[in-house]
């Protein structure tokens, strides 16, 4: 069943009235509750005793800090200040609903809803840079394809708007202590919220129904504006609600008694605000071009027709490459986040990748080498539709055991799970041979490999739909500056790993992953640049074909989907979980019966059934839009 | 001589078996059947993916199967395969828990994370802030720093070797009298090298009893040398471990 286009629109107007109301309604009157916590505070900072919590002897202070300082945070804000004390909350404080769990309610619609976030938010920024292309080649194929990836995204902002209605109204209702205190804080950002929801509502009704009408001259330029306000909207809208996020993790704005004393910018701004915004965004990337790939891939693999299968084979490789392209620099927009976490706790750091969850790090890691492995094998498989493709099938065992490698050595634990029998023959908990490789100097060196790896196979890829250069000196002078510049930079790579990870000090160590990366991008911006100039001038070779890439290609932009998937909601538990039984880290204390951190299955199993169920529902989103494929859509337009 | 596609996976798959056995016997150190089994499986994995990139590979690699499973000339063979692998499957059952019990794995944190603050000797202390007030002494006066370090080994062959081992590599006579978990080692690039002085001090102020609650049980025999050593042989000993084995504490500066 399709909704008419103007019932969609309805439906998500209502939704957006529904969150704003209930947004307005369930706020707590600000003016009251300030007087009374203003008093509370005022109590409360007169009876902290200065220097509460200091070193030992006087000789092991670094510390000048003491309880009632202010955050710098909260100095360089200039927005309107406001005393917040932090509640001490107790169990009455927590609303229950029968046998429904609200913290597995809470966890399950916020993944939902995030999943769905992310994919929309994700769909127009590609849906603007195809349109662009079209407009810029004069390519009609870009810009079908593009309104083909926002129709997709229409339905599922209408599943962002509802799963987040849901997610909102369990946490006033399961939560109504903590989200009185986060709404104290953060009243004013609501109202922005709303706003940049309206407006990119606007955009997008504006931008997908004025498709057919603004397509020719001056109106095409001021649709693509169009779409690219709709851009600016959905990142506004993510970056706000990551400030909520974030202040839980990393609160910005508040004292050392724990009480918060800034403007809602200090808040805003607190030190996981932007490495979370980075992260999401370039992420959010890759996720909705996993996404859309996967629906390729779904239509190639249903089409009736040759020409159904080659454009649904085109617009898989188009969304994987921009998945691919979004993924490259991902580890290193991750490896920041990370290095704030330590920044601000130490505890929170080792919780997070020594500690408790470091096993989810390792299975964040076989995660990600099936990510690796799926678009490898999917650029292997895809040589068939290039006339020559075979020349190049030869390299790819060498390929796959430089990238086998990397992933073996990017899912070994530091610690390891041993039999009585295998921890006395060892002697204790790590492997002389294997122990080394559980550090991160090891993962670091064998990431940046694995993406070269990686980019090796799609500049396979490339050349295997092109002739081969004459070979003349100049060629082959290119090609062996080419290989210099790979192997040269894979050396570089495993001595500044092995070097400073091993044989320095620890700062030295954190601070080798820059040169390791700027090592990774130089080999492919120059291996690029010579690729380009060595081809130059090159006639092509036949044209791809497409739609004759085999069927079990396709399975692998499913997986990448899947894994993406999986990866983003096991990956989302650990940052928020890391607070264990805070809800605002050192400062409101959880102290509901669930102030307990889940076990590993148990977070395995919420995770991987949500998947399921989010996954389902994106068939379903699929399954809505087969019929209106290339073939109605190309008629359409 | 080409090697037919089928007999290549097989033989590929038993050089990586022998390759994940290596270890346990050249050295005597086995790679866990937990993590091997994972290897193992990854590297059939991409094995498979190699063979099956090309439409060639696929055809080369699932004929022999293919034929062996439904051309009726080949039925004998058939047969044999048929019987071959559920006796196979009983076997590799069979030796896997012919062994007699054996206590279940778990997953272990080597490295608890450090409460934000803790008490010792009768303050509270806040972890990161800590720092050891000898450290210094490396770069302003040497001589009294090395005096230090030494004190720090009396202390610790007073102490700390009769777990941790003369060489500091977690074998100490009373090691073996531990089962699990074992003295942590300090030798080595993986062990203290990724911690900082405040962590150590941590940990051997508050020892097994200051484990926080998460991930217990610990299970830990080390005391609480809070009550046996005082602050300064702590701090001594910690730049004696550091200095032994030749690692620098971890920094964030």
């Amino acid at each position: 069943m399709r909704l008419a286009p103007s019932k969609k629109a309805a439906a998500l107007l209502v939704t957006v009235i529904i969150t704003a109301l209930t947004l307005l309604l369930i706020a707590p009157d600000s003016s009251t509750y300030a007087a009374t916590e203003r008093e509370e505070t005022e109590a409360a900072l007169t009876l902290t005793t200065p220097g509460e919590t200091t070193g030992l002897s006087g000789i092991n202070l670094k510390d000048g800090s003491k309880k009632g300082e202010i955050d710098r945070a909260i100095l360089l804000d200039r927005t309107e200040r406001k005393q917040v004390k932090p509640p001490e909350l107790t169990a009455k404080d927590y609303r229950s609903l029968g046998p429904v769990k609200r913290r597995t309610t809470g966890w399950f619609l916020a993944q939902i809803h995030l999943w769905f976030a992310a994919f929309v938010l994700a769909v127009p920024i590609f849906v603007v840079i195809s349109e662009a292309l079209g407009m810029i080649t004069g390519n009609e194929r870009y810009d079908r394809m593009a309104y083909e990836f926002l129709r997709i995204s229409m339905t599922a902002y209408s599943f962002t708007a509802i799963s987040g209605i849901l997610f909102a109204l369990a946490l006033f209702f399961f939560y109504p202590g903590l989200m009185k205190y986060m709404t104290r804080i953060f009243e004013d950002s609501y109202v922005f919220y709303v706003l940049f929801i309206f407006l990119e509502n606007a955009a997008l009704y504006s931008y997908y129904y004025g498709w057919k009408r603004m397509r020719r001259g001056t109106k095409k330029k001021l649709h693509l504006a169009v779409g690219i306000w709709l851009n600016i909207m959905g990142t506004l809208i993510m970056i706000t609600a990551n400030a909520w996020a974030t202040f839980m993790m990393t609160p910005g704005g508040v004292d050392m008694a724990g009480i918060f004393q800034g403007g809602v910018w200090a808040a805003v701004h607190n030190p996981l605000w932007h490495p979370m915004n980075l992260h999401r965004f370039v992420a959010n990337i890759a996720y909705g071009g996993s996404i859309v790939a996967a629906y390729a891939a779904y239509m190639f693999l249903s089409a009736q027709t040759r020409r159904e299968r080659a454009h649904y084979d085109w617009m898989g490789y188009i969304a994987s490459y921009i998945a691919v392209i979004a993924l490259l620099p991902l580890p290193f927009a991750g490896y920041w986040l990370t290095a704030e976490i330590y920044a601000y706790s130490q505890q929170m750091g080792i919780t997070l990748m020594g500690g408790l969850f470091g096993w989810i790090f390792v299975i964040q890691a076989v995660i990600i080498g099936a990510l690796f492995l799926s678009i490898n094998y999917y650029l292997w498989c895809a040589m068939k539709r290039n006339p020559g493709g075979e020349r190049y099938t030869v390299y790819i065992k060498y390929l796959g055991l430089v990238i086998l490698a990397c992933f073996l050595v990017w899912f070994t634990p530091h610690t390891l799970i041993l039999t009585q029998a295998e921890l006395t023959a060892l002697g204790g908990p790590y492997h002389p041979v294997l122990g080394p490789l559980g550090l991160m100097p090891a993962k670091n060196i064998a990431v940046n490999i694995l993406i070269i790896g990686t980019f090796l196979s799609f500049l396979l890829y490339r050349r295997s739909g092109r002739r081969v250069p004459a070979g003349t000196g100049s060629a082959n002078y290119l090609a062996a500056v080419q290989l210099a510049v790979i192997l040269s930079g894979v050396v570089n790579i495993i001595i500044v790993g092995v070097y400073y990870g091993y044989f320095t000090n620890s700062v030295y160590k954190v601070a080798s992953s820059v040169p390791q990366v700027m090592t990774t991008l130089a080999v492919i911006v120059l291996t690029s640049g010579i690729e380009y100039y060595r081809y130059k001038g090159v006639k092509a070779g036949s044209r791809s074909r497409w739609g004759r890439v085999p069927e079990r290609s396709q399975y692998a932009l499913i997986l990448l989907a899947v894994s993406f998937t999986w990866l983003m909601g096991l990956m989302g538990f650990v940052r928020s979980a890391i607070r264990q039984h805070w809800h605002v880290f050192s400062v409101v204390r959880d102290a509901s019966t669930e102030a307990y951190t889940p076990t590993i299955s148990h977070a395995a199993q919420v995770v991987s059934i949500a998947t399921i169920v989010f996954l389902s529902f994106m068939v379903l989103i699929f399954w809505l839009n087969r019929g209106c494929g290339e073939g109605n859509s190309g008629r359409r337009l | 001589m080409k090697i037919p596609a089928l007999l290549k996976f097989v033989l590929l798959v038993v050089i990586a078996y022998l390759v994940f056995k290596a270890p346990a016997l050249l050295m005597g150190k086995p790679i866990p059947a937990s993590l091997a089994g994972v290897y193992l499986f990854f590297t059939v994995v991409v094995i498979l993916l190699v063979m099956t990139s090309t439409d060639k590979g696929v055809s080369e690699l699932t004929g022999p199967i293919y034929r062996v499973s439904f051309e009726p000339g080949l039925r004998p063979i058939r047969n044999v395969i048929v019987v071959a692998l559920p006796i196979i499957a009983v076997a590799i059952t069979y030796f896997s828990i012919a062994g007699g019990e054996v206590s279940s794995v778990k997953l272990r944190t080597a490295h608890p994370a450090p409460p934000e603050t803790f008490a010792a000797y009768g303050k509270r202390v806040k972890t990161e802030k800590l720092t050891n007030p000898y450290r210094a002494l490396e770069e302003s006066d040497p001589r009294v720093f090395e005096r230090a370090v030494k004190d720090g080994g009396k202390v610790y062959f007073k102490n700390c070797f009769f777990c941790h081992g003369a060489k500091l590599d977690g074998a100490g006579h009373y090691a073996r009298a531990l089962k699990n978990p074992l003295p942590q080692p300090f030798k080595g690039q993986d062990t203290i090298a990724q911690l900082s002085e405040a962590y150590l001090f941590w940990r051997i102020t508050t020892g097994g009893p200051g484990l926080p609650a998460e991930s217990a049980p610990w299970d830990s025999s080390m005391p609480a040398w809070e009550s046996i050593l005082s602050e300064d042989e702590i701090w001594k000993v910690i730049l004696f471990v550091y200095d032994y084995t030749g690692n620098r504490p971890r920094s964030w500066e």
